[in-house]
Formats: C-alpha cells, sequence, structure tokens
C-alpha cells in the first residue's frame, strides 16, 4: 500500500494547511471552510503519566509493560511486533506484555518513512526498528538505575531477564517494584543496543499478543463495535456514478421507519439516513427514492475503457526508463514475443466495512475507528469542521482488515462522517456504518490497467530488447502527495517493478499513459505491484518457452549476468536466493509434474524479494485448481519469523483470489459489484497448501504485509502457460474458463 | 418485544420482530462479537449456534429465534469450543481477526458433530465462512490440532 519508500525516507512530507484545505473542500463538494484555521502539529498529550518511560512505552505498578503502537494494526501484527522490539531490549517476559494504539501526535508519533502519523508502505517494522528498541532500552536502563539506586549497589551488577530485576546478594524484583522510582530519573540521553546474537525474541518466538482477545470476540475491539451514549448511527447512500449528484429525493417512508430520527442530504456525498441504531437506519436507507444528477459524472462502461486503454498502449507515452536502443535490438532480435495484458478495477473487501465514529463538542472532537493515517484524517475533520487541528482527537481501533483502504488522500471517509456531524448541528456521538454494498460500491479501488510488452531474444535465446507500455490511472496525481510521487508526468507508484525490473536486458524501454477516469482509485496491497509483477514474470516466461529454456534456467541465467546497473547487481543476489531456496523446496524439475504444472516467479516489493512456485491441476471441465504454492521470502531481519510467514500465507491467498475471481466492473459508470455474491472472496477449499520458509539475513527489516502478493499471480499464470501454451493475459482467470 | 435464551441467559428485547438476530446481539445488547461482514449470509461473520447448528445471524429474524437456545461467541463453551479457541491461541491463527468468532463456532459445531474431521469435512463445514486475510491454512491446521487435543 502506500509506497512512499526511500524517496521520502530523506525527504519527509510537511502537510500544510493549506493542502488538507484544498483536499477537503473539493472532497467536500463545495462544503464552505473556514480559512482562519491555524495548523499545527497536535501536541496532545500522550498519556504522559509518572509511568511514561519514553512516548512508546508505559509501565505500571503491577508490572504490565504497555508499548504505544504508533501504526494502525490492521492485521499484519505489527502490534506484536513493535512489543517484540520493546521487550527485546526490555528483557521482558511475553506475558507482561500489552500493545495498545498511540493518539494521534504527529510530533510524537510520525512514520519516519512518511514524516506523518501513518501506516502503509509495508513500512511499520523497518521504521521502527531502532526506534522502538531504543524505547525498550531506555526504559531498562531507567529501571536498572532505580533498582541500583534502592539497592545501593552499582549498576553494572545488576541484570535483567524475563522480567526480572536481579543483583548477586539475592535482590530481585519486578518491573512494578521500580516503575514509579525509575519513570522520575532522567531520561539517558544514549543506550546501548545488544548485538544480534544476544537476541531471545527478535528472529526468534513472541506470539501475537492480540489474539487471545481476537478468539472470545472481546469488546471494543474493532471500528465497528464503537457504542457510545446517545450514539446515532449513519448509513448515507452514495451516488450510482461517481461524481453524480443529488437532483431530488424523497424520504417520508425511510422517515416513518421506527428508530429512524432523521434523513438529510450530504451535499457532494448523498443523503444520510441518521437512526438510534444501525438496522433501523439500514432498513429506511432502502426506502429512500432519489432522483441523481449524473451531469460530469463518470458514466463509461468496463468495456469501452478497457478499449480506449488498448489504444492508447499503441501509441507512445512519457518514458520511464530507456536503456539502450529499444528500436533497434527488436529489430535485430531473431525472435519477438508480444503480449498485451488487462487488469480490472479491483475493491479490497476488507472483512470490516468502512467505518468510524465521531463526537463534536464545540470546538473538540473526538473520532473512535481503525485510523490509518491520522495526520491527513486529523487535519481533514478539523479542516471540515472548523476546528484547530490539535483539537482533534482520534482514539485508534483494530482494524478488520484493510489492505490499503482505510486511507485515501482524500480522506472521503473522514469528509463523509465529519460533514454529517456538521450538518446535523447537535453534540451527540454519530457512527458511519458502510453496508458490504456501501464498500463494494465506493470506489477507491485498484486502478484498472493495460500493459503491452514487447521482448526480444537473441538466436541463442538471451533477451536484448524489452518495450513496455504501461496504461493506468495516476494514485498520486491531484493529491498531497503528487510533489513527491510524480515526476514528469510519471507516478511512480503505476511503474514499479518495471522500472526496476533487474533482469540484465541491454535495452529496455518504459512508457506510461495515465488517463483521467472519474473513478477514485487507491492502493491496494502492494500497490502497483500486482499488475507490474504479473506482467514482469508472466513475459519472462513467455520468453523462456520462445527460448525452449527451462523457465528457473532462464531466469537464473538473466540475474546472473551483470545487468549494468549496481542496484539492480544487488537485487539480483537476493532475487537468486528466494529463487534458489523456492526451487529446493518444490523439488523443482521443470513445468511439468506429472498431472501437474507448475510456474514460478520473483519479485521485489518494499525492499522484500520474494520467490513462489504453484502448482496446478487440471479439473475435468478445463479449468484449474492450485494445489500447491511454495513461497521463499527474505525481509532482512524477520523480527517474528511466524509472523512474516503468516502474512506471506495470507498475502498468497488475498493475490489468488484477485487472479482467479475478484473483479469491478462498470456499466454506463454504475459498479456492477455489490456484495461477496458478486465479488468473489476466496474460500477455504480454494486455498491451497503453502508453505513457506524465511531466510536468514543480516539486511535491515524490510516489509511483510504486502511483498507476499505479487509473485502468486504471475507463478499461477506461468502454470497455466505449463499447461495451454497461452499466457492468461486478461484477468480474472474465471472469465475466460480457466479458473 | 422478543423473548430470546441468550448464552443460557432469558432477555426480553424491545425490537421490531424483523430485527436481525445480528443487530439485536450488537446494537441492543452490546455483544459485539458476533460481527456484521456482509448482511447477505455469504461471509459467515455473523456466526451464531441455534439449538447448536451454526447459522448467520445476519439472515434470522430475532422473532424466528424465540424458544431456541442461542450461543455466541461471548458464551461459547465445552470441550470442542476450549480445544478450538485453545488450538487458534496456539498457531496465532488471527490476523486481523474479525471473521474469527464465526470462524469459531463454524469450527465448533464441526468438531462437535464430527469430532475427527478429514479435510473434506472442513472444507464442507467452513467455506461458508469467508477470511479475507486467507488465514486458511492456519484454521485447517487448528481444527486438526483441536481434534487431536479433544482425543487425548
Amino acid at each position: 500500500m502506500l509506497h512512499m519508500m526511500q524517496r521520502l525516507q530523506q525527504q519527509a512530507i510537511r502537510p500544510t494547511r493549506r493542502s488538507f484545505l484544498k483536499m477537503s473542500a473539493v472532497a467536500a463538494g463545495g462544503l464552505v471552510i473556514g480559512s482562519h484555521l491555524p495548523f499545527s502539529p497536535a501536541r496532545a498529550a500522550a498519556g504522559a503519566g509518572d509511568d511514561m518511560f519514553t512516548p512508546f512505552v508505559r509501565i505500571s505498578t503491577d508490572g504490565i509493560v504497555t508499548v504505544l503502537n504508533k501504526h494502525l494494526d490492521m492485521g499484519q501484527g505489527n502490534a506484536t511486533g513493535l512489543a517484540t522490539l520493546v521487550a527485546e531490549e526490555l528483557d521482558a517476559a511475553h506475558g507482561q506484555m500489552r500493545a495498545e494504539f498511540a493518539p494521534a501526535d504527529v510530533e510524537r508519533y510520525k512514520n519516519l518513512a512518511f514524516g506523518m502519523q501513518g501506516t502503509g508502505g509495508s513500512t511499520a517494522i523497518a521504521n521502527s526498528f531502532e526506534q522502538y528498541r531504543k524505547a525498550g532500552a531506555t526504559a531498562r536502563a531507567m529501571l536498572v538505575a532505580a533498582a541500583a539506586e534502592a539497592w545501593g549497589v552499582p549498576v553494572a551488577e545488576i541484570t535483567v531477564s524475563g522480567g526480572r530485576i536481579s543483583h548477586a546478594s539475592g535482590k530481585s524484583a519486578g518491573f512494578g517494584e521500580f516503575a514509579e522510582a525509575a519513570a522520575k530519573l532522567e531520561v539517558p540521553a544514549e543506550v546501548t543496543l545488544k548485538s544480534p546474537d544476544r537476541w531471545v525474541y527478535i528472529g526468534k518466538s513472541f506470539p501475537r499478543l492480540d489474539v487471545p482477545n481476537k478468539t472470545v470476540g472481546a469488546p471494543r475491539t474493532y471500528g465497528m463495535d464503537v457504542q457510545r451514549d446517545n450514539m446515532l448511527v449513519a448509513v448515507l447512500t452514495r451516488p450510482l456514478a461517481f461524481g453524480a449528484k443529488v437532483k431530488s429525493f424523497e424520504a417520508s417512508a425511510a422517515k416513518a421507519v421506527k428508530g429512524v430520527v432523521d434523513v438529510i442530504e450530504v451535499p457532494g456525498h448523498g443523503v444520510a439516513v441518521l437512526a438510534t441504531s444501525t438496522w433501523p437506519a439500514i432498513k429506511a436507507r432502502d426506502l429512500l427514492e432519489i432522483e441523481w444528477d449524473e451531469t460530469g459524472a463518470e458514466t463509461r462502461s468496463s468495456d469501452a475503457l478497457y478499449a480506449e486503454y488498448r489504444e492508447m498502449a499503441e501509441a507512445d507515452g512519457p518514458v520511464f526508463r530507456d536503456d539502450g536502443d529499444v528500436a533497434a535490438a527488436l529489430e535485430g532480435a531473431a525472435t519477438v514475443v508480444e503480449e498485451t495484458f488487462q487488469f480490472p478495477y479491483l475493491a479490497h473487501g476488507m472483512m470490516e466495512p468502512m467505518v468510524l465514529t465521531i463526537h463534536v463538542e464545540g470546538d473538540r472532537a473526538t473520532l473512535w475507528y481503525p485510523s490509518q493515517f491520522q495526520t491527513v484524517d486529523q487535519g481533514t475533520a478539523a479542516a471540515v469542521l472548523g476546528i484547530p487541528q490539535e483539537n482533534v482527537t482520534i482514539e485508534t481501533l483494530y482494524g478488520g482488515g484493510s489492505f490499503g483502504r482505510r486511507t485515501s488522500p482524500d480522506a472521503r471517509h473522514i469528509v463523509e462522517l465529519a460533514t454529517i456531524a456538521r450538518l446535523w448541528g447537535k453534540s451527540q456521538p454519530i457512527k458511519l456504518v458502510y453496508t458490504r454494498e456501501d464498500d463494494t460500491r465506493a470506489g477507491y479501488y485498484r486502478p484498472m490497467g493495460v500493459h503491452k510488452v514487447r521482448a526480444g531474444l537473441d538466436a541463442d535465446g538471451n533477451l536484448v530488447g524489452w518495450h513496455h507500455r504501461i496504461v493506468q490511472q495516476s494514485l498520486m496525481t491531484g493529491t498531497l502527495f503528487e510533489q513527491y510521487m510524480v515526476h514528469d508526468g510519471i507516478d511512480e507508484t503505476s511503474v514499479e517493478g518495471v522500472k526496476d525490473a533487474s533482469y540484465a536486458i541491454p535495452a529496455f524501454k518504459g512508457e506510461l499513459h495515465s488517463p483521467k477516469v472519474g473513478v477514485p482509485v487507491l492502493w491496494w496491497r502492494s500497490v502497483g505491484h500486482t499488475q507490474t509483477g504479473y506482467v514482469v514474470e508472466a513475459m519472462i516466461d513467455k520468453a523462456a518457452r520462445a527460448a525452449s529454456a527451462d523457465p528457473l534456467a532462464f531466469r537464473r541465467r538473466h540475474l546472473e549476468k551483470p545487468s549494468g546497473d549496481a542496484a539492480r547487481d544487488k537485487d539480483n543476489v537476493r532475487k537468486l536466493g528466494v529463487l534458489n531456496k523456492v526451487a529446493e523446496m518444490a523439488g523443482w524439475s521443470g513445468p511439468v509434474n506429472g498431472d501437474r504444472f507448475r510456474g514460478i516467479a520473483v519479485h521485489k516489493s518494499f525492499n522484500t524479494y520474494v520467490a513462489e512456485v504453484a502448482e496446478v491441476s487440471r479439473r475435468d471441465d478445463g479449468t484449474f485448481k492450485v494445489e500447491n504454492v511454495w513461497c521463499a521470502v527474505d525481509c532482512g531481519i524477520a523480527v517474528n519469523p511466524d509472523n512474516v510467514k503468516a502474512q506471506m500465507e495470507g498475502g498468497i491467498g488475498y493475490g489468488l483470489a484477485a487472479v482467479l475471481f475478484s473483479e469491478i466492473t462498470l456499466t454506463d459508470g454504475h459498479v456492477d459489484q455489490l456484495n461477496f455474491d458478486t465479488y468473489r472472496p476466496l474460500r477455504i477449499d480454494e486455498m491451497p497448501r503453502v508453505e513457506v520458509e524465511v531466510l536468514a539475513s543480516a539486511e535491515a527489516p524490510s516489509g511483510a504485509g504486502e511483498p507476499g502478493t505479487p509473485p502468486v499471480g504471475p507463478a499461477v499464470a506461468n502454470a497455466i502457460l505449463a499447461a495451454t501454451g497461452e499466457v492468461p493475459a486478461t484477468l480474472p482467470l474465471t472469465n475466460h474458463g480457466l479458473a | 418485544m422478543v423473548r430470546l435464551n441468550i448464552n443460557g441467559e432469558d432477555r426480553e428485547i424491545d425490537v421490531d420482530p424483523d430485527t436481525p438476530l445480528l443487530w439485536v446481539l450488537r446494537d441492543e445488547l452490546q455483544m459485539t462479537g458476533t460481527k456484521f461482514g456482509c448482511g447477505i449470509a455469504a461471509c459467515g461473520a455473523c456466526t451464531v449456534h441455534l439449538d447448536g447448528t451454526p447459522v448467520r445471524s445476519c439472515q434470522t429474524m430475532a422473532s424466528d429465534a424465540e424458544g431456541m437456545s442461542i450461543v455466541t461467541i461471548e458464551g461459547v463453551d465445552g470441550k470442542a469450543a476450549k480445544a478450538v479457541q485453545a488450538a487458534w491461541r496456539d498457531l496465532d491463527v488471527p490476523q486481523c481477526g474479525y471473521c474469527q468468532s464465526g470462524q469459531i463456532l463454524a469450527a465448533t459445531a464441526l468438531l462437535a458433530e464430527t469430532p475427527k474431521p478429514s479435510d473434506e469435512d472442513i472444507d464442507m463445514a467452513m467455506s461458508g465462512n469467508v477470511c479475507r486475510c486467507a488465514t486458511y491454512t492456519r484454521i485447517r491446521a487448528a481444527i486438526h490440532r483441536a481434534a487431536e487435543t479433544m482425543e487425548g
């Protein structure tokens, strides 16, 4: 998802008041927003009490260590990951560790990769690795200093292990006994971190802290669980075509439903039903009669868009990569292979639909929900409500999935609810619930796309040229992030995975067309990589086949040769590492294995390298069943290897659903899919057996939440290529009798 | 007004009889462990037991559950439930966890009926419960583990 990466690690984003107002004014559809608002980083108290050791660690007198997670945990496990880092340096016991979400406070809790408080781009562990270990080491040093003073012994004679502070004299204590005294001490300026050989949790085992609550249905866990006194539930009817406006509506039947409090037009957004609980709101919403004005709305159908995209793919476009002379290379090639790929819009379809609750009291507002980008959300809510940003408090809850959906640059969900609250005007909590249909139809999809590739081989079967055209809506243009992510008409998120494709190919040209479509698009688990990874890796197999080479041997050959670029050569060493490992795990002997077919793929995303082998069988009706997936991952130091495995397993299943079944299509601009009956998810009987190995590494930790997803599509595609001789180039496979 | 027996307790709730059981649990009784996922019985997040059988509470009218024993994630108990919840924790099954109340109730009902399920039994019993985090590998492993602990 949100993919700011190295560029932003050097150049932190500093949002301005103006940028929020600009975004929100657009998103609020003409709502007048006060222009007098001061923008300043929030200085909300981080629960700074006697027991706060740093903004990240709280130790109470009963010995419980609470780690304040500056990120949103939407399933990827960063709450436990960050607690692991603290526990490691604190020498705490697993059982005394707890995780809690930090408040919205950009100064203390910014993502060091973005300069804003937010979660994405598989950065949670990478940007916190030193910060949270230091927090643990700092708290430990303070506890030890307090114990040394109380016991009258030198600091150096004290040891800490498994949550106990001890001295050779036999004195021993838990953390709780010194928590208060230690918190009053001066925070040491410097602390020494453990050397990796002394780690007891990092790279070993640290079971997830959130799992026990998630097996008993614990209250107040998710955004959907929020209940406040006197709370209203809002359900919003959005237009069927993106950009349409309410012409008129008839609400008398809806208002007659018991429990309904009011029905209000929300300019620029639709019509909202407010009720005392959820069911009356849903029931009443179905009784609304709304006439929409589709003037200026997006009313094209998917087929028309695909036709336009395919035409664009035939024309020159802005260049994002230009190595060597591609025209000459393809002209002189012994063989040229060519393919045009087509990808649909995809909804994120997380299990918990979008949901959030607000309570506006005078010039203050509190929000409760899974906030994925606190800084943007806080600024946006403040702008819509006309209150100072520091008066907006966010209490983050666990997210029932996200895959990128719970943050958008325009914070549309925040604008919707803040606007409803402003129009309602009474100081009363309001919870905005998206039904599944709302969630599926609301847009913010992975963009649809068309890729056209021509690849040339010499007489020895070596790649000599690669011409790659991408047609895809820009995620970043027109947003706060444009200045960082879009250069000379190239949105980096559209081309990632092709721009840095690292096979040794002497001539390589990449071009990007970014058509304007009125469908809101968004980062979707691994952003550009589900498309670019699919295309590059499927084309590699098509080229290998033309060269009569084994797909694994063909990849090795083009990864072992110097690529002419030092960064790519470095990537290739690690790509070969995972490729060789996965081949060994699967016992790779070629793409045909008895009556089964196999495909292999390797891809780098978010600085993590993943190779996968998919094995498929053919059913009597000609469709394919994915039986097995083997996966090797190199994510640098794996803080929590079992969680990395879980993310690979889940990332494979998530990617597989998209490749096999999922698509959002439009008819005259109206979304055709509404619920899980038409937007088909993967079910347990369709999940392959998955085997994952995490490579040992001393490199800095990199992402785990997203990188498991990109390789599964091309691995399956390549297995089908082995069976049919044709690359499946139009997704999802179920539309073509393949799944 | 509906009269329901939930987790062994008799409750009287002032709602329209056509209110889905899901919303009675969540909004009227603040028992939010039962989740809203799709509202059309396509995902299983709202699974509860009615007289021991797993049903989708989003498509069960409250009045239809009168006179039956309703068990939710907050009250599920017994040998199979304990084994399932323990296996879920041992294998760190949940990721986002939102679907897991429903998964656990479906798995518990399966094991109560079929103490030693095959992979096919698991497919049959669990394919109505969607997990978008795709924790299916671990759900399957945890059901097998729970079956072993129940045996032992």
